[in-house]
Formats: C-alpha cells, sequence, structure tokens
C-alpha cells in the first residue's frame, strides 16, 4: 500500500471515530479490508482508497470504519465489575434514588449487546426488590451494522458460552438450532441508538451510572479526555463510571478518581462514595 | 495447586483439554469412562471435573449421579463438556448437581470462563 493511502485511512479513521492507527497496525488494513473491496468490486486497498477520494461514499466509508474497529466482547466480561453492580452500585442507587425510584444506566461502546444485555439480566435478578422502578438502560454504538446485530439479541453457540452462567442462559434465552435468542423480555429493557462518543452526548440526558469500557483504549490521549469530561458533564454527583479493566483515568483525567476497591470503577473526583 | 480430573472417551479431547487445564494452572488426571472416574473419586476427590457425557461402560450422567451420593460428593465442581447442545440436556444435567455446562466444540476462552464461573480460577 501507498504511504500516502496509510495516511489517507488513518486519517479517516481518526475523524470518524477517534481511532488511532498506528503504522505497527498497518497490517490489519489488509487482513480486515480486502473483504470490503470484494464488496464493492475493488481489486486492493489503493483502489479503495482512491474510491474514497473521488467518490466519498458514505456506506462503504462506514464500512471501512466498522470492520477496523474491533468489537469484540463477551456476555459479563471480566466477571468482577458485573459482580459489584449487583451487590454494590445497584444496592447503593437503590437507597440514594429511593425518592424517585428512577435509574438511568449508559452503555457507551455497547457493541454486539452483551454488555447491556448482562446489566438487564442482573437488573432482572434483582428485580423482587425494584418493584415500581423505572430502570432505563441506553445503548449506544457508532457502527450501525453491530447495532443492528444488538438489537437482533441473536448469539452463537461460542458467543453465549464466553462469560455467561449456563443458568443464565437456559433461563434468559430460547434455543433455535445452533443460535440463541435473547429473550424479548429482556431485550425491550435496553434502548440501542446510534452514537458517536467524539461528540458531546448532553442530549442523552443525565445518567447514574455510565458503562465506558474497552473503547477509550483505542483513542489518542486528547480524545481520551475529552471524552472523558463529556462523560463528566453527563454523570449524576453520585454516579458511577465504569472504564475497561485496562484503562484509567490517571494521567488523562482531573474529573475522575478511581472507587476505593472497586477495580474498574471511577467516582466524580469530588465524591466521596 | 487445585486438581481437575478430564472423563471424556476420545483420546485426542483429553489431550486438548488437559493442555489448556494445565494452562491455567491445574493438576491434571484422566480418565476414559464413568467407571474408572468414579473408582478415582471413591479414592480421592478432584476438586473440578471436565465431565463428557455419552461414554461406555458408564456415561456421565449416571457418573455424576454417583460422584453425589459420595460421602463430600457435592464438593467437587462439575463442569459438562459434550456435544449433547439441547437446551433440555443441560436443563437435565443442572437438576442432577453439574455446576456448569460446555458444548463442544470448545476452546480455551471458554473452558477459562466456564470454571472462574465455579470459582476454581
Ligand atoms: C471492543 S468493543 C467494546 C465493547 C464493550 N464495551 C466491552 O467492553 O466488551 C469497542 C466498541 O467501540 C465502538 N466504538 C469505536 N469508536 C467509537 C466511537 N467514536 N463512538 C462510539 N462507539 C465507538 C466500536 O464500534 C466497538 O463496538
Amino acid at each position: 500500500m501507498r504511504i500516502e493511502n496509510f495516511e489517507l485511512l488513518s486519517t479517516l479513521l481518526k475523524q470518524r471515530s477517534g481511532l488511532v492507527l498506528t503504522k505497527d497496525k498497518a497490517y490489519l488494513l489488509e487482513t480486515r479490508l480486502m473483504p470490503v473491496a470484494r464488496k464493492y468490486n475493488l481489486a486492493n486497498l489503493d483502489q479503495i482508497c482512491d474510491a474514497v477520494r473521488t467518490r466519498q461514499d458514505s456506506a462503504m466509508i462506514a464500512d471501512i470504519t466498522d470492520v477496523m474497529m474491533s468489537c469484540g466482547t463477551h456476555f459479563f466480561r471480566d466477571k468482577k465489575p458485573f459482580d459489584l453492580f449487583s451487590t454494590k452500585v445497584l444496592p447503593r442507587l437503590r437507597a440514594a434514588r429511593a425518592d424517585t425510584k428512577k435509574i438511568r444506566l449508559w452503555c457507551a461502546a455497547c457493541s454486539s449487546g452483551q454488555e447491556p444485555y448482562s446489566l438487564a439480566m442482573l437488573i432482572k435478578e434483582a428485580q423482587e426488590t425494584l418493584g415500581g422502578w423505572q430502570i432505563e438502560i441506553l445503548a449506544t454504538d457508532l457502527s450501525e451494522g453491530i447495532l443492528a446485530k444488538a438489537k437482533a439479541g441473536i448469539y452463537s453457540q461460542f458467543e453465549v458460552q464466553r462469560g455467561l452462567p449456563i443458568r443464565m442462559l437456559i433461563k434468559y434465552f430460547r434455543q433455535n438450532g445452533d443460535k440463541w435468542h435473547m429473550d424479548s423480555g429482556i431485550r425491550s429493557m435496553v434502548d440501542f441508538k446510534p452514537f458517536n462518543l467524539l461528540e458531546h452526548p448532553r442530549a442523552l440526558g443525565q445518567f447514574d451510572v455510565i458503562l465506558c469500557r474497552n473503547v477509550l483504549t483505542y483513542f489518542d490521549q486528547p480524545t481520551k479526555a475529552k471524552t472523558l469530561s463529556h462523560m463528566s458533564d453527563v454523570l449524576a454527583k453520585d454516579g458511577i463510571l465504569y472504564l475497561g479493566l485496562s484503562e484509567t483515568v490517571r494521567g488523562v483525567s482531573e474529573e475522575f478518581k478511581p472507587v476505593p476497591d472497586m477495580r474498574g470503577l471511577y467516582q466524580h473526583a469530588d465524591a466521596d462514595l | 495447586m487445585k486438581t481437575c480430573l478430564i472423563v471424556d472417551d476420545s483420546r485426542v479431547i483429553r489431550m486438548v483439554a488437559r493442555k489448556i487445564l494445565e494452562d491455567l494452572g491445574f493438576d491434571v488426571t484422566e480418565a476414559e469412562n464413568g467407571q474408572i472416574a468414579l473408582d478415582m473419586c471413591q479414592k480421592s476427590l478432584p476438586d473440578g471435573i471436565l465431565l463428557d457425557w455419552v461414554m461406555p461402560v458408564m456415561d456421565g450422567m449416571e457418573f455424576l449421579k454417583r460422584l453425589r451420593a459420595l460421602p463430600n460428593g457435592s464438593a467437587t465442581k462439575v463442569v459438562f463438556c459434550t456435544t449433547e447442545t439441547d437446551v433440555g440436556r443441560i436443563r437435565e444435567a443442572i437438576a442432577n448437581g453439574a455446576d456448569e455446562y460446555i458444548m463442544k466444540p470448545f476452546d480455551s476462552e471458554i473452558v477459562q470462563s466456564k470454571f472462574m464461573q465455579v470459582g476454581l480460577i
């Protein structure tokens, strides 16, 4: 691939999604973009780049960003942060929101839906203690392709065996051949919408818990800082922010600090939970 | 070191599973059917068992029932690992005391996830 074409694609990805593509990841372009080339009847990456320059085809550009953003995820990823959701975060919110009986959760890069559905199942499990409560789960992602899969809630045998306890599988899924369909009751608890994290989320309203896991890691420092600052604007004063276990606010944002003894959970810098 | 017994009549599956479980830090033993596994468990109970369903001599379900009837036989975590993927079979396994369930084919991530689920990792 010509060097000016690498630059064209990395600029495109950075502008559209915040994804930083370093030179050592150039090989990923080759393996991931060839199927896109074929779909548009192009022979190679250089032809894709010519097409991006001349046609500005938005469907093709969306396909390029889709395949370049790693969207791997699974149910109850890392387990512990979800255990904490049930044992600490939810009980605390139940006390703190006893007057309004309203809780709003946001999965800010929900990928194929496993993360918001994991929350929905935990809420369902806690239902006896939440009678009469209104709990909203908003799940967003940049990729409309991945959102369509998330909404459908249909998973392969491999996907349902990563992180999902077997009792939850048989309780909340319907088997159909080698596919597993998420129960419609759980699906209806989650509202899926496209949203780009490079934009300000104020129009989405305020949230009690935000999960922004395993996406900041693809951004450069300034983009991480800006995204965290946006999150801070829409997170309730006593709210909780979840990041991926390999991610941190340290050295990136002064607006958050870790919740002691709860790995992956953060609170406003001036809060004391 | 935690111990895990692999019960499967396929030598290839036992080999693959052994590699995965050893990489996860388990001390691994093997049995090729339920009867041999039961004899081993009567001498000493492992922390975990990865259990196939369909096997000659004694199948996995029969083994599980007898294991659970042993003194302290409920302490061992049992993870089924089988080509029986029908939800009815899964319910049956759980009703009879299985802790987790793997539908073949599996990979190291799935095994790790399931052994985490039962608290052995
Ligand atoms: C690795 S997945 C993380 C999924 C899930 N949060 C988890 O931790 O398992 C990253 C997701 O971030 C999404 N993404 C990347 N850039 C984005 C952006 N600028 N705005 C919104 N979503 C984005 C991708 O489409 C992908 O689905």
